[in-house]
């Protein structure tokens, strides 16, 4: 055939924009972290990082929420020690999954594990478990894109009924009485969440089931439930289509707030309206309590908290590693690693990274717990 | 009978040795030679059997697996989540997503594929249907993702002015009812997913057109025909098993397309009654944005709801051959 002969150039033409394509989606989507920046970070703190006699490499994967927090530890930790650390940001399940197959060290996940989870890993961690050891915070904000209008009170209540579909217009009363002398245009709400399986959809959902059953009725979890609204891939394609569209309301991570997308205050009960920041989210974190059994430190959040300027709307990432039983070579570099995230100087650099640092009295837990792996 | 009872170790039967035969034969190197190709040739088929089985084996069970766990009916439940214990997911909105964006997509597709066809071999002028034909093809080179980036950043942000318009004056219907929401529906897919299937349908309707017999077409003008009947008579009902072929090429990239949909669709798991409201899914965009997360149940489930894609495509393809089966009078052959 003729057409195959005329092909073949085309094709290898197309094999050129493939292999380009690919170079550049690998590059990922969901991070945010803006390169050169992190290394303004002080340099002393390279100094602090203890390495013991840390050496090789770790490949990890998990959670993709926390990755741009991964990627400046990562940077500080490489540059102290030599250790090079390869976090592939496969997702929570992706990370659970390689490290009850004993491929990783330790994995990132938005949610602590599971029975039959902590069950599998009995098997890699000869002699102990798989625990969680909470290490990252986020506050999950909302963002809104209404013409005229740059500060937006909402409660969780309302939040649940316009992302249930049951307030559909921004001019609607009970957003108007959370908002006195705001004026709220005619103007049709175009709610957005995420097309794809996520941690933050779940703490988000997890939020609204907690403090607003009778108007969000779903069981929650990683997949959107609710009917109605519109969707996009990725925190990154929430934050896109919220600031492209009037009149559109979506949640993401805090750092995909940047780049003027405004968010709304939450009304917790507290005096006064809580914005989302990483203070803030701290702040909720620490009304957490643990409940996790021995080691193990997953965390159970208080949504409810009225405390003075707490936002419980966040989504807590673990480190999940085994008690005892780890791999001897790859013990020394898990140890120190995890030993300078959890530190001072590592949970630091989270602020800075849009993230929320972990609470004193949960993070000294954690580093209590990091100096007893084996 | 004889093909049944062939024997693997016999020699082929050779009732007219061809020319090239018996040039291998003049240089004695029939018996080993043949022998060994046959054996590879055949060991060649086989494998692909047993690959091609061996994979329909292993999505069935992992599927099975699946079904049998599913809470709610797999084939009317609009919902998918795999996480929920017991897990709740149903193929009812990809299955109609896939389908809807599909027709859309072929129905803009064939017909402008089929006149560039006949403008490229019967109206322009030869040194204009080279050039043409060579972007068509490089149109079908450009990677999905890169249409997909193309829709979101491009088409989705012009498609208010058509979108106003369908509205206003093919609102009624219902399926042209638009409440203002960002124009990522089923429409804005269907098409640039007729762009994407334009070049296959167009290069192989070409070259069914370039072939129809040239001694008809002739005799057709010298009776006094004008072109357009020309075309009518001759060119058109001699190529329209190939255009049909053609046209299923196209609709199986248009079932199966994922990054481009996954990229320009607002993906929600209900059905919308109007093609212009945000909504809906297709089998191959929820494999991929799901499957990232997917625990293995949730990787279980998309297996199974990629069964159902591929016995659809299957069923697709079995009708085609059965409307081109019907109409072998006008193939190639006969002319």
């Amino acid at each position: 055939m003729k057409l195959q002969r005329m092909n073949r150039r085309a094709l290898t033409l197309g094999a050129l924009v493939v292999s380009g394509a690919l170079a550049l989606t690998a590059c990922g989507s969901d991070d945010t972290s803006d390169g050169g920046d992190n290394s303004a970070a002080p340099s002393a703190q390279a100094g602090n990082i203890k390495c013991d006699d840390a050496k090789g490499q770790l490949l990890s994967d998990g959670s993709s929420a926390q990755k741009n927090a991964i990627d400046a530890w990562v940077k500080q930790f490489t540059a102290a020690c030599g250790v090079q650390i390869n976090y592939k940001a496969g997702g929570s399940g992706a990370g659970v999954t390689a490290f009850t197959q004993g491929q990783v060290p330790f994995a990132g996940s938005d949610s602590a594990l599971k029975p039959d989870e902590v069950e599998a890993s009995k098997k890699i961690c000869s002699g102990g478990q798989g625990i969680d050891l909470p290490m990252v915070g986020g506050p999950i904000a909302v963002g809104f894109n209404v013409s005229g209008v740059d500060k937006l009170t909402l409660d969780a209540p309302t939040l649940a009924k316009i992302f249930n579909d049951k307030i559909k217009n921004w001019n609607d009363p009970a957003i108007a009485k959370l908002n006195p002398g705001v004026k709220l245009p005619d103007l049709k709400i175009q709610a957005f969440h995420r097309s794809d399986e996520s941690g933050t959809t779940d703490n988000f959902t997890k939020y609204l089931i907690a403090t607003a059953k009778s108007d969000f009725p779903y069981e929650g979890g990683k997949a959107w439930q609710a009917k109605g609204g519109q969707s996009a891939p990725q925190s990154s394609g929430v934050a896109a289509q919220v600031k492209q569209t009037n009149g559109a309301i979506g949640y993401f991570e805090l750092s995909y707030a940047k780049e003027g997308i405004k968010t709304v205050a939450l009304d917790t009960g507290a005096g006064t309206p809580v914005e989302a920041t990483v203070d803030n989210a701290t702040k909720a974190i620490a009304d957490a309590k643990v409940v996790g059994t021995g080691k193990d430190l997953a965390l159970e959040l208080n949504y409810a908290t009225k405390a003075e300027g707490a936002y419980p709307m966040v989504l807590v990432t673990y480190e999940i590693v085994c008690d005892k039983g780890n791999k001897a070579d790859t013990l020394p570099a898990t140890k120190a690693f995890l030993r300078y995230i959890a530190s001072e100087d590592g949970q630091k650099i989270l602020a800075e990274n849009d993230y929320a640092p972990i609470p004193d009295s949960i993070i000294s837990k954690v580093r209590t717990t990091i100096e007893g792996l084996s | 009978m004889d093909i049944t009872t062939k024997n693997t170790d016999a020699p082929p039967p050779t009732p007219q040795p061809s020319v090239a035969e018996q040039k291998r034969a003049a240089r004695g190197a029939t018996r080993p030679g043949d022998r060994i190709f046959l054996g590879l040739s055949r060991g060649s088929g086989i494998l692909l059997l047993v690959i091609m089985a061996a994979i329909a084996v292993f999505l069935t069970y992992r599927a099975s697996l699946a079904i049998s766990k599913d809470d709610v009916n797999f084939f009317t439940a609009f919902e998918w989540n795999t996480g929920l214990v017991p897990p709740r997911f149903g193929i009812a909105v990809l299955a109609f997503g896939t389908v809807i964006s599909s027709i859309i997509a072929m129905v803009i597709a064939v017909p402008i594929a089929v006149a560039i066809a006949l403008f490229l071999t019967h109206y322009a002028p030869r040194r204009l249907s080279g050039p043409i034909s060579y972007v068509i093809d490089l149109l079908a080179a450009v990677p999905s993702i890169v249409y997909g980036l193309w829709g979101a950043l491009i088409l989705v942000p012009n498609m208010n002015g058509l979108f106003g318009w369908l509205d206003e004056y093919l609102g009624w219907t219902g399926i042209f009812e638009w409440q203002g929401g960002a124009p990522r529906s089923m429409l804005t897919v269907g098409i640039l997913l007729a762009i994407m299937i334009l070049p296959i349908i167009t290069n192989v309707s070409r070259e069914v057109f370039r072939q129809a017999p040239q001694m008809i077409e002739e005799a057709a003008l010298a009776l006094g025909a004008t072109r357009w009947e020309v075309i009518r008579m001759a060119v058109l009902p001699f190529g329209r098993s190939g255009v049909i072929s053609a046209s299923m090429l196209g609709l199986g990239r248009a079932l199966g397309e994922t990054m481009a949909v996954a990229t320009v669709l607002s993906p929600t798991f209900d059905i919308q009654t109007s093609l212009l409201d945000p909504g809906g899914g297709t089998f191959a965009q929820n494999i991929a944005s799901k499957f990232g997360e997917a625990t293995e149940m949730g990787r279980d489930a998309l297996i199974a709801s990629g069964l159902v894609l591929f016995v659809i495509t299957l069923l697709v393809n079995g009708a085609a051959r059965a409307i081109i089966a019907r109409r072998k009078e006008y193939s190639g052959a006969n002319a």
